[in-house]
């Protein structure tokens, strides 16, 4: 029987079916500071060992400084983060977990640098206490986020209790326009189907525009998965997902390799396999985004205008659309290019890759953030895309345009940190979560492409990429 | 696991749709390693009127008295009455533990957020799905509401529902029973399927 990708990942991991609850195998456990004590404590407080420490690896990313913290741990000045980070530490060397420490160079954000080691391969089973663990689906994995029970039970058991999603086939076809990139998509996605137009689903993503985006911008595709509401969003494995794969520290060599790549090859939708849901997208259509509320579905270009809730017919909707223009202060049919900005955040485990970078720094590159803009941060999402960005110069085009260049972590996505808004401050942000008080209490998020936060910084207001 | 069979009490109507995770429970709050202490700090951002940090006497805070849960007609509420999409965004298990240490035990709403419907079951509160037509109609009514599990019904002074649940869900909240323990009974079929499963991916 012909089988969707996703259907085909969770029967390569079934281990007992039961009235359609499924007990799965989970290769892979990305563990991180916030969503972890509570789990290690609870197998404390029942005498459980981990099922096999080999499988997972922690990372300390949300509470981490992104300023000057060479001192370690003991940087990080508030005392309820600082202990969150040490137990992260603590745990991980009672229950013998491979982590990566704050200031080791391969520290960042969780979905940054799983890929980035290799440590999330194809056709693996990852979860991680943290919702936009989707963003791995992009490899070819069935990636998914869980709570901290669920945390506590993977390192048990090794497994997981789950009912099968239904298959969503979303096929985006044709050629990005220039300065269009995946979220861009990603958004305009969500603008069509809603925060719930997943819920229940495993989104595949497929078409002649995802064969073409890179993985990275993949990875930032999946990673938005989750604001539509959906269980996983994947991607066939095709050539660019191999060579991504290739040669990173956790990757297989050698015969393992061959062997991996040659079941890494199957994992893909057969041809007649039956989806619950297809959606076709026209890629010629997508122009650059930005969210005017505080939900990502509520989104235009970024040449258009707040809606009128006196034309929204539904009811829930239009007290929707009132509620979001009161939080956000903004009038009905206002011009998004009209608005100003006070700051821009370029980071996230949506935006913070190299190409993120790259694309940010070459829109910046010769001028100077608006003399509006309080703060303009760039906050790579590990330390080797630092490292690596610094090699290119990337850091010093930045700073010459008086941008921030930050220590890597998740930073002013969620505020976990120093790094947030305050009350009646606007940004610009290329994460993935513009609800009210996201950044800060009272702050105001849009969420826009890397390219679009590095022109909106040099504008002072929302804009597009001069061309 | 905490037990839920049945229970009796008013509903909380909080008329919102697409009510994320981070309202339910600011990322500050986040900061714990307990599981308890929340409750306090349940949709902070909107039920007192200053900025919330963890450690301050949320007693001695102004609270917003135009928001729902500040209202003293549902201070014995076990109920949350609310719209489509509730616990949409972050994973965080912080959002249940806030609802059940505030006193919530059900949420009623015409849509969950999957995530979020998972951890309920986690924490002994249900969360139960009914029409937005129905859930309409139980926002325009203010009397006692009977949620019982066993026969899956939600009754009110004129009216019963029936509503579904996952059997195995149902099973493991009735009876209070822990998911670790019962899936360790599974421990030698795990076994085999992972030596299996590394055989066929050795580089694993």
């Amino acid at each position: 029987m012909s089988q969707t990708l996703y259907d085909k990942l969770m029967s390569a991991h079934m281990v007992h079916d039961q009235d359609g609850a499924s007990l799965i195998y989970i290769d892979r456990q990305l563990i991180h500071e916030v969503t972890s004590p509570q789990a290690f404590e609870g197998l404390t407080l029942a005498g459980r060992k981990i099922w096999r420490n080999k499988s997972n690896l922690a990372v300390p990313d949300h509470n981490v400084p992104t300023t000057e913290r060479s001192s370690g741990v003991s940087s990080i000045t508030d005392p309820i983060s600082r202990l969150q980070v040490e137990t992260l530490d603590k745990n991980c060397e009672t229950f013998e977990i491979n982590e990566i420490q704050m200031n080791d160079i391969r520290q960042g954000i969780v979905h940054v640098i799983g890929p980035e080691q290799g440590a999330t391969l194809p056709g693996m089973s990852i979860v991680c206490g943290d919702s936009h663990t989707t963003t791995h689906g992009a490899l070819g994995a069935l990636a998914f986020g869980i709570g901290t029970s669920e945390v506590e039970h993977v390192l048990a058991t090794g497994c997981l209790w789950q009912s099968k999603a239904k298959n969503m086939k979303i096929e985006v076809k044709g050629q990005l326009a220039n300065n269009v990139s995946a979220k861009d998509v990603a958004l305009y996605v969500i603008g069509k189907i809603g925060t719930a137009g997943g819920t229940g689903f495993a989104i595949e993503f497929c078409g002649s525009t995802i064969q073409d985006m890179s993985i990275e911008g993949r990875m930032t595709l999946c990673n938005m998965s989750i604001e539509a509401g959906a269980k996983v969003g994947i991607v066939a494995v095709d050539d660019k997902t191999i060579n991504y794969v290739k040669g990173r520290p956790f990757s297989p060599v050698g015969e393992n390799w061959d062997s991996a790549v040659k079941y890494w090859n199957t994992l893909h939708s057969d041809a007649d396999s039956n989806f619950d849901e297809s959606i076709l997208i026209d890629a010629s259509l997508i122009k650059p985004q930005v969210t005017w509320g505080t939900s990502p579905e509520m989104v235009v270009d970024i040449n258009g205008s707040t809606p009128d809730p006196k034309l929204e017919k539904d009811e829930v909707k239009a007290e929707s659309i009132r509620n979001a223009l009161k939080y956000i202060h903004l009038k009905p049919n206002t011009s998004m290019s009209s608005v100003a900005i006070d700051k821009v955040f370029i980071g996230s485990c949506t935006n913070s890759r190299i190409e993120d970078l790259r694309i940010a720094a070459s829109v910046a590159k010769g001028k100077k953030i608006a003399h509006n803009i309080k703060l303009a941060l760039v906050v790579p999402g590990s330390g080797l895309v630092k490292k690596q960005a610094e090699d290119e110069g990337l850091d010093k085009i930045f700073k010459d345009a008086g941008f921030e260049w930050r220590e890597p972590g998740c930073s002013m996505c969620l505020a976990m940190n120093a790094d947030k808004l305050e009350a009646g401050e606007r940004c610009a942000s290329t994460s993935n979560r513009n609800f009210e008080g996201r950044q800060g209490q009272g702050s105001f998020t849009h969420l826009v492409s890397p390219a679009i936060a590095a022109a909106s910084a040099i504008a002072g207001h929302f804009s597009g990429v001069e061309s | 696991m905490k037990k839920f069979t049945s229970l009796s009490s008013i509903a909380t109507p909080l008329d919102r749709a697409n009510i994320d995770t981070d309202a339910i429970i600011p990322k500050q709050f986040l900061k714990s390693i307990k599981k308890s202490g929340f409750g306090p700090n349940l949709f902070d951002e909107w039920r007192y009127l200053d900025h919330g940090e963890p450690g301050m006497d949320n007693s001695k805070r102004p609270i917003n008295p135009d928001f729902v849960l500040n209202n003293p007609k549902y201070s014995k509420a076990q109920i949350l009455l609310t719209r489509r999409n509730f616990g949409c965004g972050s994973s965080r298990e912080h959002a249940p533990w806030a609802l059940e240490d505030f006193g919530f035990r059900a949420i009623i709403a015409p849509s969950f957020a999957d995530i979020f419907y998972n951890n309920c079951f986690k924490n002994g509160i249900l969360p139960v799905v009914l029409s937005s037509e129905i859930v309409d109609g139980l926002f325009e009514y203010s009397g006692n509401i009977v949620i019982n599990l066993y026969d899956q019904s939600v009754t009110t002074d004129t009216h019963s529902f029936e509503f579904n649940v996952d059997p195995e869900r149902k099973r493991r909240l009735i009876n209070g029973l822990d998911d670790i323990g019962l899936t360790l009974q599974y421990e030698d079929q795990i076994r085999l399927f992972e030596t299996e499963h590394f055989k066929k991916h050795p580089w694993l």
